[in-house]
Formats: structure tokens, sequence, C-alpha cells
């Protein structure tokens, strides 16, 4: 019984990795004024770029970078075009999602359906998985899985701590006033996108050369998109993210558990898009104000327009 | 040293309207090219084929109009919901739900009602499944404030593992052998089409229609007046004393309600029978959303820009036969051009002069 | 010691989109002075001073720090210069703490944990000018007089040796100002230089050593504040010699038209109601005034007079028909129209055509429609009257609404509320920011609608316009009115006291 909990909580763990660092790179870009819908396409991205160059050089850790200098790169279609431009941003981040999937499609074609000989493994932490328990659950975990945490906890020290996260945080609640105390608002928020972009990257990589170490063409299953609900649930919070994604990874882990019972698979398999509205609707229940939010989510900022 | 400047414009006319969108479009298409020849590709020839297979042929110009039909009904649903600022990213389930509605009618009394009634009801049943999609994320939006972006597009998936799970399960046809699927739809549930072609014309009329008459709406009556305020200032909504939750009903159940039409359309004109959800809808809900940003969320313009990306569609499928690219390669397409959409728009609005001082 | 000892501004001209805001300026200041410019609003005083502070770049012109020419292309540039600004409107983050936003612009906030040097600094700074400031507090806590102060604090830190307050008094009670006033004089006396933005001549001859008059962008005159007097000040400014002279005609009071009765309205943020415990009535032929600093619940009254926003106690009678909370439109028929506060957030649809926006609120009436479709005719006739009766300027009925300018929108918005001639009028700051011409005309076209049997409730922080128009006005402080007083009380002359809140009439019901 013992070792199905641990199991079970150490699939939970694995399967809300992407969703934490998809979540706080999302939170960062928020909190700077911009909303980025294009998550589910740049973590295609990150996914596809991670497998090729993993696939063809042998050395993960150098996917891992690749796919993260490219979820940055992509990411400036949106920031160029929300930002410089001051586009719609739910029409621009929708062209991201779309030019990311076309793009993670197209590049991954030779690859669907070839394993990886080599991924990035889980690696015991020394006298702390000695731990019952939450040893094996915490401390006996893939790279990914410590990173995710540590980011998380590094954005909210970003953020709350120091003084360009002040500047991050002002941008989103009020860019005018922001740029009037002599802060490069366009440049912040430019940063922020590029930010975001890379986490998205991650939790993509993460997926391709350690969840799965395959890659097939929608293999992100709309984690991007869940992403962005975990956002709002996080109330904005970095630290709120890490449970709250966990959460979730238990929720997607749950399909599984369920499946033996005799429930239909496609069945379980929306359970977590479910889940997603049904904690919205919680969430809108229980604070309907928003009281987090950015206060200029969404909206564009010209600079010098009166 | 030369200084961009930036000038927002105070007129706009019609043409420059069009220009710029022409211009932005051709701009994309420079862009796509780039791509193609970083993937390998000979970008003359790939984009010369994208056309040349969409509108250089008989065939294909049958093949796009069939494709243009979902595409022009969605779209100008679509361009009513974005009028009133309501993010509609859920065609895709939307028109799945209405083609689920559809073929149910039409394989329970298919068999015993002629074809005047039994269209005309699958249409109503595949409108009101649309519809019921669409009204979920309007009242999860207005009474919770819960983001549509978001709620449509989780329907979107909920949508598709729904139709899934009956066509392996309870909906399974005996006649499938095994494979997942329906059974056919009786005879006299079967759309007619163009002899020689698959072209649908009663969804087609159907499409025409709602481009005609939402763009009337939009323009010409009071609940499009509504919208229309509603989209540009909602607070000038609330001063104005319009009902924001019926307006925004109203809106997402005819926007839903045309995904919907649209899916009915596809089963009982092309496929014949409820089939796994990729190969009901090759990303149309989506594609709409381009068509619809295109035809400057007009409706009447819809018919345009639906033909224009229902050409893109067919010529993609060409270029994957002929130069083996994956069928991802119509989204590159389709998301560029909307980039390129956007920066055409802020060319509409603001002016660059190139000043040197 | 200070590194800005003297700023000169020559020959600034900015245009947006082809109106000239500024043309030709000259300007100077030195240390230890306090410069006040004075002008109508729009005459091109704010667009100066954000040329100043690096938020607009100039068409053509220099500014010129201490003798040498400077290029001020951003507000950081324009702090090194040492000029630090006070916007009317705070650029403050309200959901951040007062050490967040000042940590936000300070150059020397440390890159890691920022809030404990903040902390410090502002604690000095406080002492240093007798400021009384809680750092932890969020901005949405504290009242407009120590928001200001937070702002002041905030350019004083960056080494602000000009400080560029524009309109510093519009937010603040009489007695706020006058502390406002003692920490100029502080200020000056430790050698900084200030230049004040205003329209009321009385605080430019208190306060300001010397006074520069703008009007429609240029300037049209300078004195020195000792030498001249206000009548001088005035013609320079409107550039005639009357200023107001409207007839109020003595007209009988009419039926009831308005009754409130112990009404309690929700703020947006916040457990204490915004409006609380407030009763009134309004009669035919009368115009009643709201007197007070704004953001004491008046436009929490006037939405829910108007139903857009709810009450939660209370009752609000039109003509006898109780309307409490029923909806905009149903309260629209029942023969209430609305001029809102902000005119372009809900007063019209920006992106709309002009005739479209003439019928906003009346779409769904008779006459504009048949069914329910609208009559584009019958509209586009009526917004063509509208232009000509209301001296809307625009190029046509066709012109997309977001391209008038705020005098000609707020005159549309007038123009459509009182065209079917309702029996009350709320109307919330109508000449807020308005030339002097058209705010002239819209005065009188209230008098007109109170001749005409109409009533008006007027909302307006200009206690000059209050007096002109109103039959009688009510002191709004936090939520509640102070009084109620006829315009020919003389307890009026105690206005300052009730809207700071230091004196409540018992009468008031």
């Amino acid at each position: 019984m013992e070792a199905i909990i641990i199991s079970v909580l150490k699939q939970a763990m694995i399967a809300g990795t992407p969703l934490l660092l998809g979540t706080v790179g999302e939170i960062i870009c928020e909190r700077s004024g911009i909303l980025n819908l294009g998550v589910e396409g740049v973590m295609s991205v990150g996914a596809v770029v991670a497998f090729i160059v993993t696939y063809t050089t042998g050395h993960p850790w150098l996917g891992f970078i690749a796919a993260v200098a490219a979820g940055m790169a992509i990411s400036l279609i949106h920031a160029f075009a929300s930002i410089t431009l001051q586009a719609n941003q739910v029409v621009s981040g929708l062209a991201l999602t779309m030019i990311g999937l076309g793009f993670s499609g197209m590049l991954g074609k030779p690859y669907v359906g070839k394993p990886l000989t080599i991924k990035i493994n889980s690696f015991a932490i020394p006298y702390l998985s000695d731990i019952p328990v939450a040893g094996q659950v915490l401390f006996n975990q893939t790279p990914f899985f410590y990173m995710s945490v540590i980011l998380a906890l590094a954005a909210w020290f970003f953020l709350e701590r120091t003084r360009p996260g002040i500047q991050v945080r002002s941008t989103g609640e009020n860019p005018q006033a922001t740029e009037t105390q002599g802060v490069n608002v366009s440049l912040i928020r430019y940063m922020s996108v590029i930010a975001g972009g890379a986490f998205s990257a991650m939790a993509g990589a993460h997926l391709s050369t350690s969840y799965s170490s395959s890659w097939i063409e929608g293999m992100t299953a709309g984690r991007g998109w869940i992403v962005i609900a975990l956002t709002i649930f996080s109330l904005w919070n970095p630290v709120r993210a890490i449970w709250v994604s966990f959460l979730f990874g238990g929720i997607f882990v749950l399909q599984y558990l369920l499946q033996p019972l005799g429930i239909s698979p496609n069945f379980l398999a929306m359970l977590p898009y479910v889940a997603t509205l049904v904690i919205l609707l919680v969430i809108s229940l229980k604070d309907s104000k928003r009281l987090n939010a950015p206060a200029m989510l969404g909206e564009p900022y010209k600079r010098g327009e009166r | 040293m030369f200084k961009i400047r930036i000038t927002g414009r105070k007129t706009i006319t019609p043409l420059r309207s069009f220009m710029t969108n022409v211009s932005a479009l051709a701009a994309g298409l420079v862009a796509v090219s780039i791509i193609f020849l970083f993937c390998g590709a000979n970008p003359f020839f790939a984009i010369g084929k994208i056309f040349s297979g969409s509108f250089g042929s008989i065939y294909g110009i049958k093949e796009t109009i069939t494709k243009a039909i979902p595409l022009i009904l969605i779209g100008s649903g679509l361009a009513l919901a974005f009028r009133a600022k309501f993010w509609n990213i859920g065609a895709e389930g939307q028109l799945l739900l209405g083609a689920a509605f559809g073929t149910w009618t039409g394989l329970a009394w298919g068999s015993v009602l002629p074809s005047y009634i039994i269209i005309p009801l699958m249409f109503t049943a595949g409108f009101v499944g649309g519809a019921l999609c669409g009204l979920i994320p309007a009242v999860l939006k207005v009474k919770f404030s819960i983001n549509e972006v978001i709620s449509t597009l989780m329907l979107n998936y909920i949508c598709a593992e729904f139709i899934t799970m009956l066509i392996v399960g309870p909906w399974k046809g005996k006649a499938r052998f095994g494979f997942p699927g329906t059974d056919n739809l009786p005879a006299s549930a079967l759309l007619g089409v163009i002899p020689g072609s698959r072209i649908h014309y009663a969804t087609l009329i159907i499409a025409l229609l709602s481009a005609v008459v939402l763009c009337v709406i939009v323009y010409k009556t009071r609940f499009g007046y509504n919208v229309r305020v509603i989209g540009e200032n909602p607070d000038a909504g609330r001063y104005a004393g319009i009902d924001f939750f019926k307006t925004s009903l109203i809106v997402m159940a005819v926007s839903g309600g045309a995904a919907g039409i649209a899916g009915v359309g596809e089963v009982a004109g092309i496929h014949h029978y409820l089939g796994y959800p990729d190969a009901i809808s090759s990303g149309y809900g989506f594609t709409a959303i381009i068509v619809a940003w295109l035809a400057k969320l007009n409706p009447l313009y819809t018919i345009f820009s639906g033909i224009f990306f229902a050409g893109i569609m067919v010529g993609g499928d060409a270029i994957q036969i002929s130069l083996g690219l994956p069928a991802a390669t119509v989204d590159i397409v389709n998301g560029t051009l909307l980039v390129f959409l956007i920066m055409g728009d802020f060319f509409l609005k603001n002016k660059a002069v190139i000043r040197n001082r | 010691m200070h590194k800005l000892q003297k700023l000169e501004i020559k020959g600034i001209s900015k245009s947006f989109q082809g109106f000239p805001a500024n043309q030709d300026i000259d300007l100077d200041i030195k240390s230890g002075e306090i410069l006040g410019l004075l002008g109508e609003n729009g005459a091109g005083k704010t667009t100066l001073m954000n040329i100043l502070y690096g938020l607009y770049q100039p068409d053509e012109g220099e500014i010129i720090v201490n003798g040498r020419t400077a290029q001020i292309n951003s507000p950081l540039e324009s702090i090194q210069c040492g000029i630090g600004m006070v916007h009317q409107h705070f650029m403050l983050i309200q959901n951040h703490s007062v050490i967040e936003n000042i940590a936000l612009g300070y150059k020397d906030t440390p890159f890691f944990f920022p809030k404990i040097k903040i902390r410090q600094k502002i604690i000095e700074f406080s002492n240093k000018f007798n400021f009384d400031i809680e750092p932890e507090k969020k901005i949405w806590q504290l009242s407009a007089g120590e928001q200001q102060r937070v702002e002041i604090i905030k350019a004083l830190l960056n080494g602000a040796d000009l400080l560029i307050l524009d309109e510093p008094t519009s937010v603040l009670t009489p007695v706020e100002i006058k502390e406002l006033f003692l920490i100029l004089k502080e200020m000056v006396k430790l050698g900084h230089m200030v230049i004040i933005i205003s329209h009321k001549l009385d605080e430019i001859m208190e306060i300001c050593d010397r006074v520069v008059v703008l009007q429609k962008g240029k300037v049209v005159g300078s004195a020195v504040t000792k030498e001249t007097d206000k009548r001088a000040l005035a013609k320079m400014m409107i550039g005639r010699d009357v200023i107001f002279n409207m007839t109020k005609q003595a007209v009988p009071k009419g039926g009831q038209v308005l009754k409130v009765e112990h009404v309690e309205i929700p703020g947006d943020t916040g457990t204490r109601p915004a409006v609380h415990d407030v009763s009134f009535d309004i009669f035919e032929n009368e115009i009643f005034g709201v007197a007070g600093v704004s953001g004491n619940g008046q436009r929490e009254l006037a939405e829910a007079i108007t139903g857009i926003r709810h009450v939660n106690s209370g009752h609000i009678f039109v003509k006898g028909c109780e309307i409490t909370n029923n909806s905009p439109r149903r309260i629209h028929d029942a023969g209430i129209s609305h001029v809102p506060e902000e005119r372009i957030k809900f007063g019209i649809a920006p992106g709309l055509f002009l005739y479209d926006n003439a019928i906003l609120k009346q779409q769904h009436l008779k006459k504009y429609s048949h069914r329910c479709f609208l009559d584009y005719c019958e509209i586009k006739n009526h917004a063509e009257v509208l232009m000509e009766t209301y001296r809307v300027s625009a190029p046509s009925i066709n012109t997309p609404t977001k391209n008038l300018s705020g005098g000609n929108i707020q005159k549309l918005i007038l123009g459509r509320e009182i065209s079917d001639q309702p029996p009350l009028l709320v109307a919330s700051h109508p000449t807020y920011g308005l030339d002097i011409g058209a705010t002239e005309y819209l005065r009188q076209q209230l008098l007109d609608r109170r001749s005409k049997g109409g009533a008006v409730l007027l909302f307006s922080e200009d206690l000059e316009e209050i007096f002109e128009l109103c039959d009688r006005i009510a002191i709004m402080y936090r939520g509640e009115f102070m009084g109620i007083l006829d315009s020919n009380d003389k307890r009026l002359s105690e206005i300052g006291l009730m809207m700071a809140g230091s004196l409540k009439l018992e009468c008031a019901a």
C-alpha cells in the first residue's frame, strides 16, 4: 500500500513539474501586464527543440539549453506584437500558439516515433532521500522537479524582494506611473515575456526529454492552457503556484489510477480540463474581485499619448 | 541619425484599409517563404503550389469552396462574438458538439422521416448543440467572471474527448467492424452535393446567408448596436443600460450555433458518419479566428476571407503531398499571416515617419 | 548644494496630430523661486511640463540647464537633471505600499531587499519636513493629501531641485492646501525651486513669486505677483475683461422631481460604504449642487441615482415612483438623464461614429427604431441637429467619436442628454477640462434647463461654478452631507470647513 501511495505521489510531482514551470513563467509575464496565451505553442517548441538536440547530440542538457533559447526567441513574436505594436494580446497570443504548434510539428516530423536512448534521469539527493515516504516523493526526482521548485521560490524572491521585481510588478499595475519613475516599461515587458517563454520552453523540454522521452505532435495536450488557468488559481503568487501545480499533477495521475475501475479512458482524459473549469469557478466564488490580478493586465501601453 | 516617429492617423479610408491588409498578407507570405527555406523547401515552389493547388484547377476550386463553407459559417459567428469582445476560441468544440447532435438526430429519425424534414431538423439540432456549448462560457464569464478564452479552450478538449468516448463506446456503429465511429447516416439524412464535387450546397447557402444576415444584424439592428457598444466600451454599455447577460448569451448562442451547423454540414455532407474529432474538423475553429480577424470583424467580409483561408488549407494539403511537408505547415502559414495582419492593423492606425536629424 | 541652479526653456513648440498644444514658449526659473504657470484648461500648461519632464519630445525648441543645452529624452534623463514632477493625477501604484512606490523610482534602491533601506529613508524624510506617513500602508488607504506627500518625497529623494506641481490643490481640502504651502515654502528656503501649474488665481497670488500666463499654447504675459493683481492676471489668462456674467432668472420652485431617502451605497473597495445615510430632494426649476472634494462619494451617489450602482439600503423616487435599484434603462425612461463624470470612460463608445453615440442609451426608444431595426435616417438627422444646436465641432457625423476633442465630446453628451427635455439631469463635473467658451456655453444650457421646468443635480468641485448656478447646495464629505444650504445662506462662508469635515450642520435633511 505504501509503495502505491509513494508511486502515486511521485507521479503527481512529475506530472505537476511542467505545469509549475509554465505557471511561474506566466506569472512573471502577467505581473508585467502582458497576457501571453502562447504558452501552449512555446511549450511545444521547447519540447521539440529539446528532443531534436538531445537526439542528435546525445546530450540532454544541451537540448535543454537549446529549448530555452528557442522558447525565448519565439516569444519575441508576442512581445513585439503586444508591446511595440500595442496589438490585442489575445489575438497575438493565439497567433504565437499557432506558429509554435505549426513550427514544432514541422520540425519534429522526421522524429516522430523515435525514442530517446538517453534522457534526463532521476537523481536522489543523498541523505534526504532516505526520509520515509517524503524522501522518495520529494528527494528522489528528476532535476526538472528540483529546478521547478527552486525557480518558483526564486521567482517569488525576485518579484517581492528585489528592485527589478518591484519594477515588473509596477509595470503591470500602472505602466504610466512606472514610466514617470524613469523605468523603461517596454524593456521590462520584453524581458518578462522572454523570461516567461524560457520557463514555458523548460516545461516542454521536461515533457520530451524526461517525462516521456519521445516526441509526438500535440504532446503538450493543452497543458499550456491549463497553465494560464493555474496562474489565476495561484493568485499570481509563485509560491502558491507550487502546491497548485502539484495538486493538478495529482489530477493528471488520477486518470491512470482510475482506469482499472473500468471507467472510459476518454472520460478520464477530460478530468484535467473539467477540473480547470471547476477550480476557476471555485476561485470566482471565493473572491469575486480578483484582488491580486495585475491592474493593467492585457492593456497595451502607449507612451507619450494623450 | 535617423529617427522613426510613430504618429496616429486621423482618418482611415476603406481603400487604405484594404491595401494595408493586402500588403500585410503579401509580407506574411514572404515571411512564410523564409520559414519554408529554413525547413529546406523551395519557397517559390511551395507558395506557388499552395495557390495553384487551391485556385489553379477546377478540382482545387471545388475543394476550396467545400472548405470555405465551415470557415464562413464559423467566421461570421466569431465576427459577431469578437465584436462584443467575447473571445470565443471554442468554435472547434462547438462544431463537434453540433456534429454530435446532428448525427444523433439523423441516426435516430433519418430512416423514418423524409429528407425535407430530417435535414432541417438536423441543422436545428446542430445549432442547439453548438449553442449549448457556447452558452456555458457565456454564463461563466458574465456570472462568475471566468476568462472566456480559457473556458472555451477547455471545452474544446472536453468536447473532443466526449465525442471520442461516444464513438468508441455507446455510439460505435454495428457496420464499422469494431473501428471507432458511428454507422453511416441513412440516405435521407445526407446532404446533396453539386455533382462532381463535395460542395454540400445546403450548408453553403446557410453559410452565405449567415454572413449576410449577421452583417445586417451587426450594423442595422438595435441588438447589433448594443453588441458594438459593449465591445467598444463595456462601461458605456453599463451606462446605457444594455443587458450584458442577455447580450452575451445571444451572441454566444449564435456564434456557437453557427459552428454547430458547420459541424452538421461536415458530417452529413462529407463524412456521412461521426468519426474521430480530428477527422471531422481539420482545425476549422481556429482558422476561423483568423478569417474573422481578416474580415475586420465584418460578418459579410468573412465570405472573402473564408475563401482565402480555405484556399490556404487546400493548398497546404497539396504541398503536404508534393513536398512531403507535415500537416502542421498550415498552422505556421496561418499563424504568420495573423501576426502580419496585426502588424498591418498597427500601420493602419499609425504612420511611421522616418526623419533625418 | 544644488546641481540645478537655473533652468530656461527657449522656443518650445509641440503639436498633437496637427493641433498645436505649445507654440514658441519661453520660460525661466532659478533657485529659491516659486513660479506659477497660469492658464485655462487646455492652454498647454501640462503639455509644457511633460516636455520638461521628458514624457513628450518637443517638435522644436530647447531646454537649457545651468546655461547648457540639455537633451531630455525620458523621465530618467529629466530626473538626472534634477527635475521632479508631481502630476495632477498622482502617478502612484494604488495596490502597492508607500515603500514600494518610492523604491520604484529611487536611484539608490538596493538590488536585494530594497524595502529595508527605503523604509529608513521615508522615516528620515518624514521627520525633516514634518510629514506623517506610514511606510507600510497601501496607497489606496491614504488620503489625497498623504498621497501627494508620497509624490513629493519621491521627487525629493531623487534629488529634485526643481519640483513641478500640476494642479496640486485640485484634490485637497482647504486645510491640506495650507499644509502643502507650508512644505513648499520650507523647500524654497532650502534652495529648491518650484513650478506650480494652476488655473486658480487666489492660490497663484498667495504662493508664487512670479507668474507666467499661457493661453492657447502661447505665453501671453508674465508678472511678479507682488506687482500685479488678480484682475490683471484674469484678463491675461482669458484674454478679455469679464469673467462670467450669467443671469440667473428667478423662477418659482415647482413640484418635487427627485426624492432620495437615507441611501447607503457601497464603494469599490473596502468595507466602509461610499455613501452613508444621505437624504435630499430636488424640485422643478431648480439646480441642486453637490460640492466637495472629489472622492467623497459623489461618483457613487450619481451612479446609484442613475442605476449604474446598486444601493445597500434606502429609497430613491422620481416624481413619486420608486426607482431604487432599477436598471439604468428604466431609470432613463422614468426621466433621469446622466452626464457621467468620466465622459470618455462611460459616456461614449469611442470607436463608433458620432451618430451612433448620439443615441446611446436612447437606442431602445420608438423614434429611433422600427421593431428591432434602427432607423439610421432618423438617427443621422438627430445627430445633425445635435451637432448644430450644441455646437459640436467635428468634420461630420460620420467621424469616429474618439477623434473629437474632450470639449466636443462633452457637448455631444450634454446635448444628447438634454435634447429630450428630461425632468431631471444628473451632471457630474460637466465643465471639467473645458475651455472658457465651452464652459460658459454648457453652464448656460444648464440654466436654460432650469428655466424650462427641468431639475438639475450638479456635482462639481468648482465652487465658483456651484455658487453661480445652484439654488441649493449640499456639501459632501466622506459619504455624508455636511449640510444643505440655500444659495443665499450666510453660512456658505464656512463651506471650506464643511468640505474638510470639521463642521456639520444638523439641519442637513
